[in-house]
């Protein structure tokens, strides 16, 4: 079967559960309070253009419209996308690089006035072209928009400056809330402190904190939804809060995912009432070697940390204790750009025969002259699954003869040491929302074009090679030129290891209804099709 | 007394500029800084621009110098600056978290009190007696129970026994309200972390009563009080209580103060949005504003503890008189 076919396959497959699960749900009923948790302190502010933590989205996402989405019922898709304000998906004309979006008539913010183009293509300009005094977290994704306009109060246009395909995964963020333009023009940061969008519920309450809660939204514009009257987001920063909560019933979920320990206890203490999905997790912990530091500037002695980790027996052992799962290469495994399991066994620290690779990295440490190399591995203060990654890799290359100090440090020292390249070997956060390899992997290229590559290294072949994937727009030949580019990144000049693929475990209680759960976090996040089977 | 109060209170001043140059000083002692964990923590790839843009709007990019002058002269002024992570005013911050935490900790040291100084009191009374032991025994597992781990297993014993009860788990609201707005649920909510903590606070405090009785019990005018005949109870009422509470009063001014700031894990333990709460999240997210302001706010609690305590020391014992 080709690599298509079992795309194919996979995604009908997908489809049909998505189907059958929709029956078995029966038709959603209406009413009721879904009272969620929201595992963080309080977010930083509500501006979801400016911010990046879940806590922002899980906060303030149901308030809100976005241009583009990944569609609620089906979520899992990585190369789907539909519209919300949008009446249907464009197809690009001037070869790819102009976008015409009709924004849909009749849809009112929550203070009566009505959402037009204009307010669209504002809060769009504000997000790739933020201006003096304002902070935008992702201008760099939209490093392909040339120009954004609204003709008329019913069109969106955006001009890129080169057709790409990462401009729809990036246009669907969940992030890039539409505002009221006429609010924006009057103070800039009034979305920082208040609420006040299009979505399916209103913005009741907040307090710092503690809660924030909505009521339904009826003038919502997609017709029969949202079906809960209110929602509340509980904020509860420790894990035991949340699994307590959700085994008393205090709340019914929790969107960003607990780890497997949590939950087999809450499985056995509530037996049926708990409901568990999951799914792998566009995010994972990419082991980082500083190149300006010796002996990490020899890629003998980087190809030989990587061909001492068992990856394929190691990962379904962590999955056990950890939310780490599925074995992946520089692309999210749900992508059509993945590399297959046969794919990745010809790369360096993927082989399926572990004995022969461990006698390759010895063989590579001496030549390097590295025998009984000793490092500090510079780890993050943050349980799941930083320091059981951390554990397992110090664990791995021990076989090797390689000793290595884990020094877990708190987030602010934990940047600061990236950033300033004091660390030997790092073990870094790679999270993102929509699946976007072209975006995703630039995160490998050199420090010059990408300034969060902490490995310090200058290699033109790298960024040749980005270059042509990222340029290309045939499916086929950008999926032959990402694997060139994995390769060189993982094998060739052995930049990083990617250490299996975060998993992302959601429990709720089982009466929770027509919530799907996704490869991130971030994504379907508004809780209009969500409904309460009690 | 007033020229007393209004000396201490002076003296207070040089206090409060050392700790100040002191958290300053620390806090920039920390690697990394608020706008990279703001845009980044998420996991996402931090945007350079961004944090550029964000250090800018903070003044972060002002010589050190300038920012703690800055610091001093808006504590001066009475302006305790713009938190750094939410951009709300720091006293709103505070000001949101301090009913939580006071409540915590008034009914926390009700509790303390209620139970220390009479078993205290009794435990002295008894010398060497199995009720002496007992509460010793139950003294000493306050003093080395954690109270957060207190806190879970509660929390935990809760759960269970409403499960075999009634087949339903039942857990305290997690969701605080104010005591004003609902008794009932600010109430069960509160209960369990004012009782965890109250005990081993009262297991402090009932050690230093014992102690304090047992010293002021072999006093002479303790003796000579006995031998005038009087009954044992206003001996011991009148007579030793009162002089044995000098040093349990200091204890519990000083277990008060630490008590407004200090009850970090147990309000992550209940979801208590408090003082304690708080302090973790600015040291974490590197809100220096945030940190400075709560560290002055627990030093000028502890400075005006210590001065309720003194002028409680005067109304204790009279033969301390301050000029």
């Amino acid at each position: 079967m080709s690599v298509r076919t079992g795309v194919w396959a996979a995604a009908v497959a997908l489809a049909v559960m998505t189907t059958t699960a929709a029956l078995a749900e029966g038709p959603p009923k209406r009413g009721g309070t879904l009272t969620y948790l929201i595992p963080a302190d309080a977010p930083p502010s509500f501006d979801g253009h400016r911010e990046t933590t879940f806590a922002t989205v899980h906060a303030a996402a149901p308030f809100y419209s976005v241009l583009i989405r990944v569609p609620p019922d089906n979520p899992a898709s990585t190369t789907e996308f539909v519209c919300d304000l949008c009446t249907e998906m464009p197809k690009p004309t001037d070869d790819g690089k102009t976008y015409t979006f009709k924004i849909r008539d009749g849809v009112k913010f929550h203070d009566g006035s009505r959402l037009t183009a204009f307010d669209v293509a504002d809060s769009w300009n504000r997000i790739v072209f933020p201006p003096k005094g304002t902070v935008s977290a992702r201008v760099s994704y939209y490093a392909m928009v040339d120009k954004i306009e609204a003709p008329d109060e019913r069109t969106v246009v955006f001009h890129l400056k080169r057709a790409t395909t990462a401009f729809l995964p990036a246009l669907a963020d969940p992030f890039t809330w539409i505002y009221k333009k006429e609010i924006l023009a009057k103070d800039p940061h009034w979305y920082e402190k208040n609420i006040m969008g299009s979505g399916p519920f209103k913005f009741a309450s907040y307090q710092v904190g503690q809660s924030i809660k909505g009521v339904r939204n009826p003038d919502y514009y997609h017709k029969g939804q949202p079906y809960l009257d209110a929602i509340e987001g509980i904020f509860a920063a420790k894990q035991s809060v949340r699994v307590d909560a959700l085994r008393a019933d205090r709340a019914a979920i929790e969107f960003r995912g607990l780890p497997p320990s949590a939950r087999d206890e809450l499985v056995k203490e509530a037996g049926n009432t708990i409901a568990v999905q999951d799914s792998d997790w566009n995010c994972g912990n990419i082991i980082t070697f500083n190149h300006k530091k010796k002996p990490f500037d020899d890629v003998r002695v980087r190809r030989a940390l990587q061909l001492a980790v068992d990856q394929w027996k190691g990962a379904p052992a962590l999955a056990k204790i950890a939310t780490v799962r599925t074995v992946g290469g520089i692309v999210f495994p749900g992508s059509p750009l993945a590399a297959t399991k046969e794919e990745l066994q010809q790369m360096a620290g993927y082989w399926p025969d572990i004995e022969k690779s461990r006698a390759e990295a010895r063989r590579l440490l001496k030549e390097a002259g590295a025998e009984g190399l000793k490092f500090e591995l510079t780890n993050r203060n943050v349980d799941q699954p930083y320091k059981y990654v951390g554990t397992w890799l110090i664990g791995e290359w021990k076989k090797i003869g390689v000793s290595a100090e884990q020094k877990v440090v708190p987030t602010g020292p934990w940047f600061q040491a990236m950033r300033g390249g004091t660390f030997d070997v790092v073990v870094e956060a790679n999270c993102q929302s929509v699946v976007n390899p072209v975006l995703d992997t630039g995160k490998y290229l050199p420090h010059t074009v990408y300034p969060e590559n902490f490995g310090g290294y200058d290699d033109p072949k790298s960024i040749e090679l980005y270059e042509k994937m990222q340029v290309e727009t045939d499916p086929k030949a950008q999926r032959a030129a990402m694997r060139a580019y994995e390769k060189h990144t993982l094998d060739t000049a052995a930049h990083a290891i990617v250490t299996p693929y975060w998993y992302r475990i959601v429990l709720a209680r089982s009466y929770v209804k027509g919530w799907k759960i996704s490869p991130s976090h971030y994504l379907n996040q508004d809780l209009a099709n969500i409904w309460l089977d009690k | 007394m007033h020229r007393y109060i209004v000396t201490r209170l002076l003296l207070a001043v040089p206090t409060l500029a050392g700790a100040a140059a002191l958290v300053f000083v620390l806090m920039r002692l920390i690697p990394g800084d608020v706008c990279v964990i703001r845009l980044g923590s998420g996991g996402t790839h931090v945007n350079q621009a961004a944090v550029e843009a964000c250090r800018l709007q903070l003044g972060l990019n002002e010589p050190l110098i300038v920012q703690f002058f800055q610091f001093l002269w808006s504590y001066c002024t009475f302006d305790f600056g713009i938190s750094m992570w939410s951009g709300n005013p720091v006293s709103q911050e505070i000001l949101i978290r301090l009913p939580v935490s006071l409540q915590i900790a008034v009914m926390a040291s009700i509790i303390a009190v209620l139970i220390a100084i009479p078993l205290g009191t009794v435990s002295a009374l008894r010398e060497n007696t199995w009720l002496d032991h007992l509460v010793r025994l139950v003294a000493i597992a306050g003093i080395a129970t954690p109270s957060f781990w207190l806190g879970i297993m509660s929390l935990v014993l809760v759960l269970d026994i409403t499960y075999l009860a009634t087949g339903k788990p039942w857990l305290p609201p997690i969701d605080y309200v104010s005591f004003w707005q609902d008794p009932l649920r600010n109430l069960s909510m509160v209960a369990l972390p004012a009782i965890t903590v109250g005990y081993r606070y009262s297991a402090v405090t009932m050690r230093m009563t014992r102690s304090a009785m047992l010293e002021v019990l072999r006093e002479d005018y303790i003796r000579t009080a006995r031998s005038k005949g009087l009954l044992e109870q206003i001996v011991v009422n009148r007579h030793a209580l009162k002089n044995a509470l000098l040093p349990v009063v200091t204890l519990v001014g000083i277990e008060f103060a630490f008590l407004i700031g200090g009850l970090v894990v147990t309000e992550q333990v209940f979801n208590l949005n408090g003082i304690g709460r708080l302090f973790v999240q600015a040291v974490q997210n590197q809100d220096n504003v945030l940190a400075q302001a709560l560290v002055m706010l627990v030093v000028a609690i502890f400075v005006l503890t210590n001065l309720v305590v003194d002028v409680l020391y005067a109304w204790l014992d009279p033969r301390i008189r301050f000029s």
